[in-house]
């Protein structure tokens, strides 16, 4: 792995210099492959906000935030989101409380567990579940989950809550166990050792070396996977119900607030209309919430990131 | 004695956690395989859809399908992974614009498909007068991942071991040299991981294609600047059909569909596997 | 190792599929496979034709084109099903060539195309019976007044039990399914039955999907919700239609009783919109004629109602009208 171009005399500052330009050329590159995605943020504020603002002219946004009543194609229409906001937040619990726990168990038993042969085909395999459509999801959820559910007794509505954060809890495990174990992986081998040499057990050395160790790629990947359990359009679409409904109770039909863009913007409200609208106030919203939450778990990864050597 | 109790448990807990995500995986693919498997024949491949279930195929759709994984590879692994190295290897991490950026892609991998989605008919099919075309949806989903993409990647890459680079420029090396003959070597493995969870994710979208207007009836090959239909939403369609038998069309095309997932990721695997190191 | 393993199962799992699909021919489907006939005559047009607009009929044109298609491969039909509202809102700006739609042009609409400049062309192409649905369990409805089913709809409705429909219906629970807003069915249930178009209690199950409907009042015991007549003739064994009493005596839907217009309120015209400068094009025309020629058998396959004698005779008129114009 000799470095080329190291030569001896006078031919040096010139290869020098022209080696820096290519590198400045690369950076320029990378830079601007950077900037795309700046790009898209500016786009989305810019579609996003735009008609929001018109929207918060006629609509005060107090109503909007503490309204518990969302009509807004129905006459007379209203205008508060929280059913919606409580639809979302509703399903991406039950979505957290099966993926975080199943996620992160699943990804410490193939780090610290499972053997190479088996991680190998266990590895893909979950990956392969990370790959199945939502829509499959979200019909396996109507057509599966629920009556399932009713079999055990839990008396739910055709379409509620329950089914499709269940389902989508399920579908976001591989998210959460994929990039947790990937994060353990990278722990360095000595530090499992050296604990193991110290006599401490398997668990020890899972819960208290690895996963520690892991906490910068293990947080994102629980944040990764709230994310899109709340940005997550189609489960909700087909099973969760098309009823703004501000319930804690998870066995009734509600709506979210994707459910509610989609299904208002795949159809046909005219542009420019008050209830066009509607989509940009409540997708600002959505975005806004995002953003808190992902500020925040930067804050909470930097916080935990260990760095080694 | 009980902490190999305490050790048992905990392992039992554990392998129940990964149980039950195969469980259901399970459960899905019987359902789905038992209902498809009938139907994925020479027609669901080659003929256009029709009402007429006997007839239906879903070849529009899955070329679509295809020529999408394709614009996705060559569009969003690229430029992801170009701009993970730029804010790994070359972004100075105490200037304000580089911090942002990095709150930025944090935040767009957080942002709903159905956003994107917006975002693809307000700029792409209204404002640059694509119109409602393949190279429209190929590009927003591009968008869609490159968040997921570059996260990736960039855990890949700080996984390298600073050491590496260390010995690389201690020899005289250049910087891009290092990136390009060490650490992006060394960091493929999870760049593919990454890459695979995203194209995944992509082919299986259907909120941002309804956005832009994938049309749910289309008898002809789509082309890039011309209308299609994606097999995602192919399968939408057909499972809100009244006819029963137009389920099980639809579990047959989710089938195909599950077969291109698996050639992906069988190469990203080999991909992974024939590059994999430890430390 | 792994590789191997790896490599094994993905191989495995293509035999598998390429099994499945030698095994293809001859089970599951029998020998089908119209796929692309070659064209049995026409004059070997090209071209282009964008239809879009109301979910209930868009099964409609879709049959319609899959059968132009066997007369005249070289035109590509794509039908998309954003909604009667969303399909004018396209139509309108000029972004599509046929406007689907289960209730009429709007006045809104109307100036929207004008102010653009975009003349069009109405036709009748078949006709519905908005079909009232419950779970097919329910042994206790069987036919409903339009006041009755008024105070289901109206805004502000309260009724929550099938016994506050009726005193003599049991105490179940009302579970309530229908279209979004977005739909033209929604606008002619709510303007007939109602009163006044838009006009809905807004706490039920709204979609655009109609088999979401068919599922969700097949699921609840005390399910109602409300669709084309297409959707309930092809869920008969989990759905029971209502009979519908407007004022003459219950009526149940059917295609005979929607025809003689003895369904009331609730049978209704379903229409395609043709933009008049689309039908300068000859691929236009002839999609058009060809739906005029074979409505009847065109709507027997896709399960709609065809026009009476009289509808199809002012169906041609009008399109020879158009012609005229356009050729002239």
């Amino acid at each position: 792995m000799a470095s080329p171009g190291v030569t001896a005399g006078a031919g040096l500052p010139l290869r020098a210099r022209r080696r820096r330009v290519g590198e400045d050329v690369v950076k320029g590159a990378l830079a601007l492959c950077a900037l795309i995605s700046v790009a898209t943020t500016v786009g989305i504020v810019v579609a996003l906000f735009v008609p929001a603002f018109e929207f918060f002219q006629e609509i005060s946004v107090v109503d909007f935030l503490t309204g518990r009543n969302w009509s807004p194609l129905f006459e007379p229409a209203h205008f508060g989101v929280l059913p919606l906001i409580g639809g979302s937040l509703l399903v991406t619990t039950l979505a957290a409380l099966v993926a975080i726990p199943l996620g992160l168990g699943s990804a410490i038993y193939l780090s610290e567990y499972a053997g190479e042969r088996a991680r190998g085909v266990l590895k893909p395999a979950l990956e392969l579940l990370a790959g199945v459509p939502t829509v499959v999801f979200g019909y396996f959820a109507l057509t599966f989950m629920t009556p399932l559910l009713r079999r055990i007794g839990i008396d739910v509505e055709i379409f509620n809550a329950l089914s499709a954060g269940l389902v989508m809890g399920v579908m976001l495990i591989p998210t959460v166990a994929s990039l947790s174990e990937d994060s353990m992986g990278s722990v360095p081998r000595d530090l499992r050792d050296g604990a193991y040499a110290l006599g401490s057990t398997r668990v020890q050395v899972a819960t208290r070396i690895v996963v520690p160790a892991a906490a910068s790629g293990i947080i994102a990947s629980f944040v990764l996977g709230i994310s899109r359990a709340i940005g997550e359009t189609m489960i909700v679409l087909i099973a969760a119900g098309q009823q703004p409904n501000l319930t804690l109770d998870p066995r009734q039909a509600i709506e979210t607030m994707t459910a509610f863009i989609a299904a208002t913007g795949a159809g046909d409200v005219p542009t420019g209309s008050l209830e066009y609208k509607t989509i940009f106030a409540v997708g600002a919203t959505l975005f806004v919430m995002t953003l808190a939450m992902n500020v925040v778990s930067i804050r909470l990864v930097r916080r935990y990131r260990e760095v080694y050597e | 004695m009980s902490r190999a109790l305490k050790g048992g448990v905990f392992k039992a807990l554990l392998l129940l956690s990964l149980a039950v995500g195969f469980v259901m995986l399970g459960a899905l693919l019987v359902d789905v395989f038992r209902d498809g498997l009938p139907y994925v024949d020479w027609m669901l491949l080659s003929n256009p859809p029709s009402s007429s279930p006997l007839d239906a195929g879903a070849r529009p759709a899955i070329l679509a399908t295809l020529y999408i994984a394709g614009l996705l590879l060559l569009l969003a692994v690229p430029v992801g992974v170009g701009t993970a190295i730029y804010l790994e290897e070359y972004a100075s991490k105490t200037r304000w614009y580089n911090r942002l950026l990095e709150v930025n892609i944090q935040n767009l991998a957080a942002v709903p498909s159905i956003v994107y989605g917006i975002l693809g008919l307000a700029f792409l099919v209204r404002g640059a007068g694509l119109g409602r075309v393949l190279l429209a949806g190929a590009l927003i989903l591009t968008l869609l991942v490159l968040p997921t993409v570059i996260i990736a990647a960039r855990e890949a890459i700080r996984a390298v071991p600073d050491s590496i680079r260390q010995g690389g420029y201690a020899l005289g090396a250049t910087q891009w040299q290092v990136v390009s003959r060490q650490v992006l070597p060394a960091a493929i493995p999870g760049i593919a991981t990454g890459s695979i969870l995203a194209l995944s994710r992509a082919i299986g979208e259907t909120a941002p294609l309804i956005m832009i207007g994938a049309v749910t009836y289309i008898a002809f090959d789509p082309t890039l600047l011309g209308p299609f239909t994606a097999l995602p939403i192919q399968i939408y369609s057909w499972v809100g059909l009244p006819a029963e038998e137009f389920k099980f069309l639809a579990a047959a095309a989710i089938v195909v569909l599950l077969g291109i997932l698996l050639v992906m990721n069988a190469l990203a695997i080999w991909l992974r596997n024939h590059y994999r190191r430890s430390w | 190792m792994i590789t191997r393993l790896g490599k094994i199962a993905s191989v495995a799992l293509l035999i598998v599929l390429l099994g499945a699909l030698a095994a293809g021919c001859g089970r599951g489907r029998g020998g089908g496979g119209a796929g692309t006939t070659a064209a049995t005559g026409g004059e070997g047009l090209s071209g282009r034709i964008q239809a879009d607009g109301s979910s209930t009929v868009g099964p409609y044109t879709t049959a319609a084109a899959e059968r132009f298609r066997d007369v005249e491969p070289g035109v590509q039909v794509t039908v998309g099903v954003s909604g009667t509202g969303g399909g004018f809102e396209r139509f309108c700006r000029g972004e599509t060539d046929l406007s689907d739609a289960s209730r009429p042009i709007k006045d809104e609409e109307r100036q929207a195309c004008e102010a653009k400049g975009i003349d069009y062309v109405e036709f009748h192409i078949a006709n519905d019976a908005l079909t009232v649905v419950v779970n097919a369990g329910n042994d206790w409805a069987t036919c409903l007044t339009v006041d009755q089913l008024k105070k289901i709809w109206e805004p502000g409705s309260k009724v929550g039990s099938w016994k506050d429909v009726d005193a003599s219906f049991p105490d179940e629970k009302l579970s309530l399914f229908g279209p979004g807003t977005d739909s033209g069915t929604f606008d002619y249930f709510t303007g007939e039955i109602v009163g006044e178009e838009g006009a809905s209690r807004p706490d039920y199950a709204a979609t655009e999907n109609d088999n979401v409907i068919v599922t969700g009042v097949s699921g609840e015991p005390g399910g109602l919700g409300y669709f084309g007549l297409s959707y309930y003739e092809q869920n008969q064994g989990t759905l029971k239609a209502l009979e519908i009493d407007g004022g003459d005596g219950c009526v149940a839907p059917s295609v005979e009783t929607a025809q003689a217009g003895t369904y009331t309120p609730l049978s209704r015209p379903l229409f395609i919109y043709a933009k008049k400068e689309s039908f300068t094009r000859p691929e236009v025309e002839a999609f058009i004629g060809y739906i005029l020629d074979h409505e009847t058998e065109i709507a027997r396959a896709a399960q709609f109602v065809p026009l009476t004698g009289e509808q199809a005779l002012k169906a041609r008129a009008s399109y020879e009208a158009a012609l005229k114009e356009a050729q002239g």
